[in-house]
Parts: structure tokens; sequence; C-alpha cells
């Protein structure tokens, strides 16, 4: 009886993880989005899968793409670069999604750019930087800009905007983005001719920086750049406004999230961070797209969401212009996208499979978010 | 030279917290012999207790912080000690005849159990912990800033330590407390209740691990389920290196541990600011297993 009942489970789950993977009909085009939905960088995820949830619903109720509805397979990255990994495979081998959506963080878009290189499947990374990112493959294109850009302009702003010469950098070492915009901004600032005091480094997900920054303020650096991710980015402004370190900081689009005044509150006035887009932008398409946000999600749009909208607009589009979901036609059509109107500006994806766009620079007054201006690449 | 003042400052209010953590991991070893590693993640519920109390009880204050702080701690101690007592109860308690190893696994069974299901209870997400300290900086010049989370941490700590000192060796409670964790045996055949005693102890450790997360939740205001690892470790560390077993020792450990720990990453390179702490440990373990005010047991045949 016992070993009837052990062989009657047995195949009972054998038949259900088989049965697994769902039933989705032929008029349907699935898409993969992998984001970190939780972890360190929870609104990250959040934000863009909003995003792309928003560009989704638009497109299905105007018809969908080549006549099938859009259907999004969501996973959850946890913010690791190992779930990345993982999370993409799943996608790709088991739900047969026709492309990906992923990833904002730098780090885990290098971890799964790898896997859908080689299995031929095209990921749109909404919100990636770091330029290793498209150089894994060609099936792998961004919708925004690059490091090397961000780096370049924020040491430009530093110098010329607010004209100072000795910058210090805190970095974090466990994130690939935050370490090569720490370098490229080190690289234009002191080409110009500024100096960089002193460099120092934490690890995401530490909470205790003021050992950093106290050695950091030894050496009397005039501004500070925190390359980093919202929490610890705040945390490092807060710590450091108790030190008594009133310079201006710096910090790049790591930043943007609802969380960083949340966390930093009023120790982030006199900070300032490079963005993709300002809800403050009075032209038709970011207000139109504000209002559709706010109407539905009740919050203000930050970055991540904007980018996650274009970057799923800009894939429909490309799989129209494709006519069809072959991986390596939907990767021509991605390669030849020109002048698409996208919410955080005008997008043309280059040869390098990056994109040419304006970054806009955001400062903290009175504990609130104040544009400040753009500039063109 | 005011760098190494405040670097010193810093590192005295990070050593008081794992000290405060250390003194529930000694106290543990010298009545059960065996380390808690979830002890821990027992500090990290104290901080969601904090978390999910403080807004309530600052608004029955009426925004009252000085009034407000000592409630949420008093709160917050309760909670964490009755956990180490339910912990103590049902997972060490019926393991106490078996080998060390047995209840050491189990330990760290816990502490997995608590990290994980923290993590499905509370959300994996950080999450900024309400104020408790109000902000400011007692001493406050261009080259040491004292803040007055600094000053309520280590006085707070060191309030603790001596009330601890004072029950361990003033009163009757702690005078069975260290019969019991001389030999047991003999203890309870004197009639000390070795089961009130040891829950007693869980008490004891759990409060102090609660009110280190409340200091650690004030200064480091990022709090998640997984944020008692590394502390819980340190502290650990700290325990051995003062003397496992020796109250002074931990106290001692603790502040080692600490300023340590912000010397290496303010001085050296913030990378090896973890593994500062380990790399104390294989020494220690070394040269001077015993710890630093620890003796060694000698085992008469």
């Amino acid at each position: 009886m016992k070993k009837f009942l052990g062989i009657l489970s047995a195949s009972t789950v054998l038949v259900m993880f088989i049965s697994c993977g769902g039933n989705h009909s032929q008029n349907e085009i699935l898409i993969g989005e992998f984001g970190s939905l939780t972890g360190t960088t929870a609104t990250f995820g959040q934000s863009t899968h909003h995003g792309l949830e928003l560009a989704v619903d638009e497109t299905n109720i105007a018809g969908g793409v080549l006549g099938k509805k859009i259907v999004l397979i969501v996973e959850d990255d946890q913010s690791k670069p190992e779930e990345a990994a993982t999370a993409v495979t799943k996608l790709i081998t088991r739900d047969k999604v026709k492309a990906v959506i992923g990833e904002v963080a730098s780090s885990r878009s290098l971890a799964a750019a790898p896997i859908c290189q080689q299995l031929g499947i095209p990921m749109v990374s909404p919100a990636s930087t770091n330029p290793e990112v498209t150089k894994k493959g060609d099936y792998i294109f961004r919708v925004c800009y690059i490091d090397p850009f961000q780096g370049e302009i924020l040491a430009r702003f530093l110098y010329n905007s607010l004209g100072l010469r000795k910058a210090a950098t805190l970095k974090d070492v466990k994130n690939d983005y935050s370490v090569g915009l720490a370098h490229y901004f080190k690289e234009t600032f002191e080409g110009l001719g500024g100096t960089v005091v002193a460099e120092q480094a934490y690890s995401e997900g530490d909470s205790d920086f003021k050992a950093q920054l106290t050695a950091l303020k030894a050496a009397e650096p005039e501004a500070i750049f925190v390359p980093g991710y919202y929490i610890e980015a705040a945390l490092v402004v807060k710590q450091a406004r108790e030190l008594n370190m009133t310079m201006p900081m710096l910090g790049g689009d790591g930043w943007d999230s609802s969380k960083l005044l949340e966390v930093g509150g009023l120790s982030l006035n006199n900070t300032y961070y490079s963005t993709h887009y300002s809800t403050d932008d009075t032209s038709w398409a970011v207000q139109n797209f504000v209002a559709k946000y706010r109407s539905r999600f009740n919050e203000m749009p930050d970055a991540m969401a904007a980018l996650g909208y274009d970057a799923g607009l800009i894939l429909f589009d490309a799989i129209r212009r494709a006519g069809s979901t072959d991986g390596p036609a939907i990767r021509d059509a991605l390669g030849a996208t020109e002048n698409f109107s996208g919410v955080t500006g005008r997008i043309t994806i280059d040869k390098e499979r990056n994109a040419h766009k304006s970054l806009v620079i955001i400062s903290v007054v009175d504990g609130k978010l104040k544009y400040k201006e753009t500039i063109q690449p | 030279m005011s760098e190494l003042l405040q670097q010193i400052v810093n590192g005295i209010s990070l050593g008081s917290i794992y000290a405060l953590i250390a003194l529930g991991y000694t106290m543990i070893y010298g009545i059960l012999r065996f380390i808690n590693f979830a002890h821990g993640d027992v500090f990290m519920v104290g901080a969601f207790i904090g978390y999910y109390s403080a807004p309530r009880i600052i608004a029955l204050m009426g925004g009252n912080l000085l009034m407000a702080a000592p409630a949420v701690l008093l709160i917050t101690m309760l909670g964490c000690s009755v956990l180490g007592v339910a912990i103590e109860k049902f997972a060490y308690r019926s393991l106490r005849s078996r080998p060390k190893l047995t209840v050491l696994i189990t330990a760290i069974g816990v502490s997995f159990f608590l990290e994980y299901g923290g993590q499905l209870v509370f959300g994996p997400d950080p999450k900024l912990f309400p104020q408790l300290i109000p902000s400011g900086s007692i001493i406050n010049t261009e080259h040491v800033v004292i803040g007055t989370n600094s000053i309520v941490v280590i006085v707070t700590a060191l309030a603790l330590m001596m009330l601890l000192r004072f029950i361990v060796f003033n009163t009757k409670m702690g005078t069975a407390m260290r019969a019991v964790s001389f030999d047991h045996r003999v203890a309870s055949l004197m009639g000390i209740n070795i089961d009130t005693i040891i829950s007693f102890t869980f008490i004891l450790g759990s409060s102090l691990a609660a009110a280190a997360a409340l200091l650690f939740a004030s200064v480091y205001p990022s709090i998640n389920p997984l944020m008692g690892i590394f502390p819980g470790l340190k502290a650990f560390v700290a325990a051995v290196l003062g003397g496992i077993g020796n109250l002074t020792g931990a106290a001692l450990g603790g502040l080692i541990i600490g300023i340590t720990e912000t010397f290496v990453s303010g001085y050296i390179s913030s990378s090896f600011r973890d593994a500062i702490a380990f790399s104390i440990l294989i020494l220690i373990l070394l040269f001077k297993p015993s710890g630093i005010l620890g003796h060694h047991e000698r085992e008469k045949v």
C-alpha cells in the first residue's frame, strides 16, 4: 500500500511538472521581462515594470503587434546577478519568449547578456549604462546613453557649471556600473585640469560609511562623487552631513528613485545627479506619459519607468518593422531604429547598439527634486 | 590628528553595538557551552519589532522622543526575550543531552529559518527605520563631530553592560547563573532549576540584542531581514576574541573589533572591512584560542 501511494504521488508530481509551462495560444507574442522587483534596488525593477506594463497595455488596446497580443512574462532577479542569469535562462528555455527586456543594473545585464546572445534572443536593456553590456553580442541592445558619456558630462558639469577643481570619489566595488562611472568621471575631470584628491570604496548593502567619509574629509575635496545606487547614496550623503561635510555631492542615474528622498531627506540639499528625463519637461510627450502613469499607478514616474515604457514601445515597433518574431529579424529591425520618438527623447540605435540621447541633471533643493539642465550629446 | 579622533569615535560607537550582541553569545556559551548562531537573527527581529512599534508609540507619546524611545526599547526587549525563550524551548532544550554538534547545526537551522521567514513576513526590501534619537551633535568642531547618535549609543551600551554586571554578580539569579556555568550538575543538586536559569540567560542575551538592534538601526537606518548576518558573525568573533564565556572579554572584544574595522576601512581599504574581523578570528584561534581574557579549561580525568 505504502509503495503504491509513493508511486502514485511521484507520478502526480511528474505530470504536474511536465504540464508546467502554460498554454499560450497562437495569437500571442511572448515577451520576457527580468528585473529587480525585490532587493536593494527594488524600485528600479518595479518602476521599469510599471512603465513596460503601460506600454504593453497601450499596444494591446490599439490592436497588438502583427495582429497578436503581447503577453509579458515577468521574473524577479532579487537585485542579484546570479538570479538574473537564472531568470533569463528560464524565460528563454521554458517560457519560450521571443525577446527579453532587462535589466536596469549593468551587473545584472552583464550576467544575462551572454545567455541571450548564445540562445539568439534579442535583449533590450532599458537603463544599463556600462559600455560592456552591448559588447556581449549583436543581439544585445540598450535604449539609454552609456557611462563614458555620463561620466564625461558629470565631470564637465562639476568643472564648468559648479566651477570646482578638487573632487573625491566614493564608489561601490560590488557593481560594474559604479566602478565604470567613477573611472570615466575621473578620466574627464583630470583631463580638464581638475584633481581627484581621494578615492574610497564601499560594497552594496553596507550601511556604515563614516570611516570612508572621514578619510575623504581629510583630503579636503570641494565635491564628492558617489556613483552608486540610491539607498547607499542616500545613507552616504546623510552620514556625510552628520560629519559636517557640507560640500556638493554628485551622483549618476543610479540615484533616480523615489526612495532617495525618503532615506536621505533634507541632507540631500546641495546634491546633483544625472538621469534620463525630468517630469518638469513641458513637452507634450512627457506630460502625456506622466498623466497616464499617474492615473494608473498613483505615483510620479521616475526615469526607470520612462525608460521601461520606451524600451517596450521600441521593441514592439521593431517587431512590426521586422514583420516576424524571429530572433534575427527582430535583431536587425532593432539595429535599424532611427529617430524613434520616446518619452526620454529621440532615440536612434547606433552601430554599437547604444542610443544617443540627451542627459538631464536634477538638483535637490529644499528636500525636493528640481530640474537643473539638459545636455545634448 | 583630527581624522584619527573622528575615526576613534566612529569605532567606539560601532564597537559598543558589537559588544552588546557579543555579550549574548558569551552568556549562552558560558551556560550551555554552545554558540547560538541564531543570535544575530534575534537582533534582526528586534530591529523589525522596533520598526513596527516605534511609529505607534511615538504617536501615543505625542512625538516626545525622550519618553517614546525607552518605551520602544522595553517593548523590543520584551519581544526579543519571548523569541529567545521560544527558540530555547522548542529548538535547543530537547537536544541538551545530545552532542554539541547537533545543537550547533540546529542553531544554524534556526538562523536560516528566521532570515528567510523574515523575508516572507517582512518582505525582502530594505526599510527605513524611524528616527528614535534626535539628530544633531554634542561636539561640533571643524575637525571632530560627535553626534547625538554616537553619544546615545555609547551611553546606552555602557548603562546596559553595567546593569548586566549588577545582575550577574549582585543578585541571586546571577549567582545561580554563574553556578550553572561552573558545573551544571552540581548546581542542579544544590536545588537550582536549570531550565529557569537557562531561560533567564536567554532573556538577558536577547534583551541586549534587542537594544543593540535599536541602536544599530538608529545609526544605520536601512533594515532588512538579512541584516543580522554580518553583525552577528562579527559579534561572535568579538566574543571569541575576548574569551568566550567571559563578560568583560565580550565587551572588550566588541570594542576592539569595532575600532579595528573602522580604522582598516578608513586608512587601508574599505574592501577589507568585513575581512578584518575574520582575519582576527583566524589569528586568535591560532595563537591564543582561549581569547584575551579567557582561561584554559582544564579537563580533569
